[in-house]
């Protein structure tokens, strides 16, 4: 068995929180480009051509991308030769705590939904275990904003309304969330499962890299076809109309009952901050 | 483009029209979701307000620390229509003018109307650039709810896009 220390992951974590609230991943800022490129001069174009002003400015000067520095969402692959004497979960919010705190990021979690006491330190994270082979610890993490998520949405259609009905939902699902969950967006797709696990699907559709496509061909067509079709909407930047409504659509699917068709819609701002980690384990 | 200087005076709203775009000076307030159930909370025990009302303007932010020498963190606006009941109770008291982010609901784009009250938005996501126009930042109530506690901005040329006007006109249905 393999072994990582604690204080590895803490201090990984802290630099995770930290440098991802200002360096936006450069695939972003690339997609971002191309969009500034295709939209018609006036007022849409100018917001794209501020929200990749702010990029640079935050990057170069540390100031936080947006004032909304999230919840922290993490995905963990966790490598079945790796043995723990603590509780990662304990491990990885100590990282959270101190990277929100020492980066002077905000502080946006509550101790319960309708108490409403600021935690004061941004924990707890959401987080989600998956085992792999190996000896790795692989870390996603994201500060996952409220707006977009706010517009998220969860359907559970029945399997008579198929392709369809998915892109139905989809669309609709942007088109009422208009600017309030700040496009540009990457939309996550969750298909399948049941009612928790479309939305983790989703969940995790959006921390794909933004060129990679879904394996199943029915995933990949409909990740083609809805890009262009959430794009014809015409919501653009922040609802102000315009081409650029949406910058990458991620699909993933799931097995699922024969009764069941659930659709899960995670939205993700321009401001699609990720950072990716990976630990290796030693001999103790 | 529109150099708006607070307090507003009533013509200087109303010639506002939807898409103009608005670089304010002066004071504003911030508040979002808790501070204005608080004030509502308030007015409904006929108690004072915190802040000024008549002419000014509320921004929903609720900004990133500070850093040591700086006035403010990042600081883009937030959704606006989660504040639209309690708006409904703001604007007959005299707030005129809110500075957020997205489209708001029919119900408050009627009372905006009745009340001739301009709805303003920032680009949302630009959190840092907006910082830099903001000059200083005073703690003016409810210090126990941390980001989203009031405070009062002394802004220049802050950017802003007039979103509802006065007369009805709506840069989201255009």
């Amino acid at each position: 068995m393999k072994y990582i220390a604690k204080e590895k992951i803490i201090e990984k974590v802290r630099e995770m929180v930290m440098d991802s609230a200002v360096n936006l991943e450069q695939t972003v800022c690339e997609y971002l480009k191309k969009a500034f490129e295709k939209e018609p001069r006036g007022l849409s174009k100018n917001v794209l051509g501020q929200i990749i002003e702010n990029q640079d400015l935050a990057r170069k000067e540390h100031i936080p991308l947006c004032q909304d520095t999230g919840i922290a969402v993490c995905f963990l692959e966790v490598g079945r030769e790796l043995e723990f004497d603590y509780d990662l979960e304990d491990a990885l919010n100590e990282g959270i705590r101190q990277g929100y705190i020492d980066g002077y990021l905000r502080k946006s979690v509550v101790n319960h939904p309708l108490e409403r006491k600021n935690t004061l330190d941004n924990t707890p994270a959401i987080v989600h275990f998956k085992q792999t082979e190996g000896d790795e610890l692989i870390i996603h993490f994201a500060p996952k904003g409220g707006g977009s998520e706010n517009m998220s949405r969860l359907g559970m259609l029945t399997p008579g309304e198929g392709i369809e009905g998915v892109k139905k939902f989809v669309l609709d699902t942007v088109r009422l969330g208009g600017g309030k969950p700040c496009p540009p967006l990457i939309v996550g797709v969750g298909i399948g499962g049941n009612f928790e696990k479309a939305a983790l699907i989703a969940k995790e559709a959006i921390f794909r890299p933004l060129e990679d496509e879904a394996s199943h061909p029915i995933d990949k067509k409909l990740e083609v076809e809805l890009l262009e079709e959430i794009n014809a909407l015409g919501v653009g930047p922040m609802g102000l109309g315009g081409k650029t409504t949406c910058l990458s659509v991620k699909v993933n699917s799931y097995p699922c009952h024969i009764a069941s068709l659930p659709v899960a819609v995670n939205l993700q701002c321009h401001s699609a901050r990720k950072a990716h980690a990976t630990i290796k384990g030693v001999s103790r | 483009m529109i150099r708006l200087h607070t307090p507003v005076s009533e013509i200087d709203r109303l010639n506002l029209r939807f898409g103009d775009e608005v670089l304010i000076s002066g004071t504003i307030y911030t508040g979002r979701d808790q501070a204005h159930r608080l004030m509502v909370e308030s007015l409904s025990k006929n108690e004072s307000l915190p802040i000024p009302l008549e002419g000014q303007i509320i921004y929903y932010v609720g900004p990133t620390p500070a850093k040591p020498g700086q006035p403010i963190g990042a600081c883009g606006p937030t959704s606006s229509y989660r504040m639209d009941p309690f708006s409904k109770i703001l604007m007959p008291k005299g707030l005129k003018i809110m500075i957020g982010k997205g489209d708001r609901s029919e119900d408050f784009k009627k009372d905006l109307l009745k009340e001739k009250a301009v709805y303003l938005i920032g680009i949302g996501g630009i959190g840092a650039l907006m910082s830099k126009r903001v000059k200083k930042a005073t703690l003016v109530a409810f210090p126990e709810l941390q980001s989203e506690a009031i405070y009062e901005l002394e802004v220049e040329d802050f950017p802003t896009i007039v979103a509802y006007d006065a007369h009805g006109g709506d840069i989201f249905t255009r």
